[in-house]
């Protein structure tokens, strides 16, 4: 195939909790839940802040790394688990705003922490197949844990976006492969307002399985190996399960720390793997190699395989602003009534 | 055109009504004009109506035609007239054009409000569209928030502190204590006005006028008809009205540091009048906020620009200073029940050029001016009435 | 406050994207759009023009009594802003810390929701800024 990224924008909105605190609270041992999981703390939207708006300002980012006309753009993908909507797509709110509307298709994908990467697929065969000159696909999540819920810890917001086309690539996407089953360990009914999940279920019969089959799968059709490749990101729903993965897969844990960002902005859902191959390509020079593989409860995992090219060197090809600068910079620590009050957990707001 | 003068004046409490509604308000005070006028009512031939949000607040439109049914006033023209807060004041002017005209002798200019039967919330989003609804107040701007925008330009290019922002608030409460029909009969302090709490920084409450119910009216008259048609009544003459209109959306004004309507309308005001700021005697200004009557002092050319601020702090506008301003207690402590407002302070200059306006009477009081403002200065009407010899 | 929905869908252009207006004749730049130029009347000609997305503030307040439907979010900070091409919009500031939020701070557009019908109407997203 000769699609690939053309560019990507990333958003972490500014506000941060730290899991102590939120400990604090339920009278925990917040140090130890910490270290448990692997996030210290994360990132938390405004009141006026939505998976809308943060896919807004992620996708704007990358159109205008992209230098492309926006009219360009053929179809606009959104994933996410936290739709401002049930019923009508945040994929048409964000084509608007970058200015892609009316000759484009647009939806809204949910699978769970893989719709994101659900998109980009999407994207990558209507690019390859002459259907559309260029795709948007976003991943984008203002992740919802219920109060007192040990995902609570975990749930944290932000948005990545990649614009997908044949030319110009700041990076090939070779190959992708996707291994799916019905498996329930996360999920949320229609009318339920928190997600619910299978506890430690979660993990071997759902995460790691599929990482690991996807992944497999993915090196065993292009005949690679994890030595062929420069960094790995996995979905990363905690910062132990990603590093777990990569060893299962035969990744080196340095391979795949570029990539980690969960452990200060916590888990973004469908943002999460995304927002971790900004990361690397924030860094990563023409000719390297990269490994990706999401994770979605439901449950599936998408794998691709990656080569940065030398467009990546080009003035303006990677956003002013830094996933690291997103994470560690201009940041506002809140306790949890503040939290409880611009998520709007108290039941009589 | 004909002289105009005013015959009669009439004002119910301003305050909290809660057993009178906008209804049994207006007739309170329509009464109270006819019975100063000294004629029987029949004599009347049109009425004004100035109301700002009438459907919002009480869910009644079509005032004009409630003010004559209730007025018992049937079947003559009457005809409700809107310019936001400056309602009131553009009525008092649609009622002076009609009679200067030569159409009518005799009309009557009423105006109220009835702001308390909603919640303070739905007042400030009934007030919210004297402003731009799309572009202000659906960003979530009060008005308030729009007079403290301009508050904070006003600071810094001349300098104005709070304090002396405060200062009219403590000289209006200050005149308001000596008017019986005020909302708030109480003298304040600068520091009870910095001890409030901020409504849009750095405007405070004790800077912003207050939610009022009340209503006003006024019986003006043909100059030339007044020994035929009102032999009795204590007239005093307009020596000039005059109005002017800028943007609705303070976003869109060269300047947010005056009120530019209002030096339009002053300067044809004084033109038409022959006279000029210091021949004012008295002066009732829109004090909405506390930084309103700092820039109408200085747009009426009482002080010059940027010096309101201090010459208020200075005593410059108290009671028989260098100019009496808001003897009423203005909009501050006198109240601002929206369509009342502009009538009231045309009527509170006819009391004191007739010399009845006992405790806050300014000596030797022959010329006064009302400035009545609408929105963020979008609408400014300036009446310049005159003791008549 | 809420606004009829079919207001809402007219101003997208303008509330996502500051599309605003530009007179041919005189060359001024207009936001929100018009119809017609104020200062050249019928020898106006009115195009569409997009706003510059930078600009600076020309005044500012915080706001502690809101509205209906930003009761919520006091206080919350509202400025004047001057955009680089000289037109003023009215927005609120987000997302900066109240130290930085002073006349003549730069700052940028970013996208929110400004306005929503309660929990099961319409949103309403457009413009606010935030300190650089």
């Amino acid at each position: 195939m000769d699609v690939g990224i053309i560019s990507y924008g990333a958003y972490v909105p500014r506000m941060r909790i730290k899991s102590e605190e939120i400990a604090r609270v339920w009278e925990k041992e917040g140090k130890k839940i910490s270290a448990g999981l692997g996030i210290t703390e994360k990132a938390v939207g405004a009141v006026d802040e939505d998976s809308a708006t943060f896919a807004v300002e992620a996708a704007r980012k990358a159109v205008k790394c992209s230098g492309i006309d926006p009219q360009k753009i053929g179809a606009v993908f959104v994933g996410s688990e936290s739709k401002p909507y049930a019923v009508k797509p945040t994929a048409t709110i964000v084509a608007e705003a970058v200015g892609a509307t009316p000759f484009m298709t647009a939806a809204d994908f949910e699978f769970a922490c893989k719709a994101g990467t659900a998109a980009v697929q999407a994207c990558m065969g209507m690019v390859g197949s002459g259907m559309i000159e260029y795709g948007l696909a976003i991943g984008s999540d203002t992740a919802q844990g219920r109060p007192n819920d040990p995902l609570e810890y975990s749930a944290g917001g932000g948005a990545a976006a990649y614009i997908i086309g044949k030319e110009k690539q700041i990076a090939e996407i070779e190959a992708t492969f996707s291994f799916s089953t019905d498996t329930p360990d996360f999920w949320r009914r229609q009318h339920a307002l928190f997600p619910r999940h299978a506890g430690r279920f979660t993990a071997d019969p759902a995460y790691f399985k599929h990482v690991v089959e996807a992944g497999k799968g993915l090196l065993e059709k292009i005949k690679a190996d994890p030595r062929d490749y420069d960094y790995a990101v996995f979905h990363q729903p905690n910062g132990k399960f990603p590093l777990r993965a990569a060893k299962l897969l035969g990744f080196p844990e340095e391979k795949v720390l570029q990539g980690l960002v969960t452990p200060l902005i916590g888990n973004t859902y469908s943002a999460a793997s995304l927002l971790g191959l900004a990361s690397v390509l924030d860094i990563a020079k023409p000719g390297e190699r990269i490994f990706v593989v999401s994770y979605g409860s439901g449950a599936g995992s998408d794998a691709f395989s990656l080569t940065v090219t030398e467009e990546i060197s080009r003035k303006g090809a990677r956003p002013s602003v830094l996933v690291k600068d997103l994470i560690s910079g201009d940041k506002e620590y809140i306790d949890y009534a503040m939290y409880a009050k611009h998520r709007r957990k108290l039941k009589s707001l | 055109m004909r002289s105009v003068s005013i015959i009669g004046v009439g004002l119910t409490k301003f305050g909290e009504h809660w057993d009178k509604g906008f209804r049994e308000l207006i007739v309170e005070a329509a009464s109270k004009a006819v019975v100063d006028a000294g004629i029987e009512g029949k004599e009347i031939q049109a009425i004004y109506g100035g109301v700002m949000a009438s459907g919002r607040l009480i869910g009644q439109e079509h005032i004009g035609a409630l003010l004559a049914d209730q007025l018992g006033m049937n079947p003559i023209a009457s005809t409700r007239v809107e310019a936001a807060c400056a309602s009131g004041g553009v009525a008092v002017r649609s009622g002076f054009l009609a009679v200067a005209s030569g159409a009518y002798d005799v009309v009557a200019v009423g105006g109220g409000e009835k702001m308390t039967d909603v919640s303070a919330e739905d007042v400030a989003t009934a007030l919210g569209g004297a402003g731009d609804q799309e572009w202000e107040l659906f960003n979530g701007a009060t008005f308030p928030a729009l007079y403290a925008l301009m508050a904070r330009r006003h600071m810094l290019e001349y300098g104005t502190t709070e304090e002396q922002l405060a200062a009219v608030a403590v000289k209006n409460h200050s005149n308001g204590a000596l008017n019986p029909l005020a909302q708030y009969q109480r003298e304040i302090t600068v520091e009870d006005v910095m001890n409030s709490g901020y409504i849009a920084s750095p405007l405070k409450l004790l800077d912003c006028s207050p939610i009022t119910d009340g209503a006003a009216a006024v019986i003006l008259c043909a100059t030339e008809k007044l020994k035929q048609l009102a032999p009795n009544g204590d007239a005093v003459e307009i020596a000039a009205s005059a109005q002017a209109s800028d943007s609705l959306a303070l976003a869109s004004r060269k300047s947010m540091s005056e009120v530019a309507s209002t030096k339009v309308a002053a300067n044809d005001a004084y033109r038409t009048a022959g006279v000029g700021p210091k021949d004012i005697d008295v002066a009732e200004v829109h004090d909405c906020f506390t930084i309103a009557e700092v820039m109408a002092i200085e747009a009426l050319g009482f002080f010059p620009k940027g010096t309101g601020g201090k010459a208020t702090e200075d005593g410059e506008t108290e009671l028989n200073s260098t100019i009496s301003v808001n003897t009423s207690g203005g909009l501050k402590a006198a109240g601002h029940p929206i369509g009342a407002t502009g009538i009231k302070q045309v009527s509170e200059i006819v009391l004191q050029l007739r010399g009845k306006a006992d405790k806050r009477q300014v000596n030797d009081a022959q010329v006064g001016l009302a400035q009545n403002v609408g929105g963020s200065g979008a609408t400014t009407v300036i009446h310049i009435l005159r003791r008549r010899k | 406050m809420n606004e009829a929905l079919p207001l809402i869908w007219r101003r997208i252009p303008e509330r996502y994207n500051m599309l605003g207006s530009k007179c041919l004749n005189c060359g001024t730049p207009y936001f929100p759009q018009r119809k017609m130029c104020p200062k050249c009347r019928r020898k106006g000609k009115i195009v569409a023009e997009k706003m510059p997305t930078e600009g600076t503030i020309y005044s500012f307040t915080e706001v502690h009594a809101a509205p209906k439907g930003f009761e919520q979010e006091t206080p919350y900070f509202l400025a004047m802003v001057e955009l680089s091409n000289g037109v003023r919009v009215l927005s609120q500031v987000v997302d900066s810390p109240a130290d930085k939020i002073k006349i003549g701070a730069p700052v940028n557009m970013v996208f929110r929701k400004i306005s929503e019908d309660g929990e099961e109407g319409v949103i309403a997203y457009g413009y606010k800024f935030k300190v650089k």
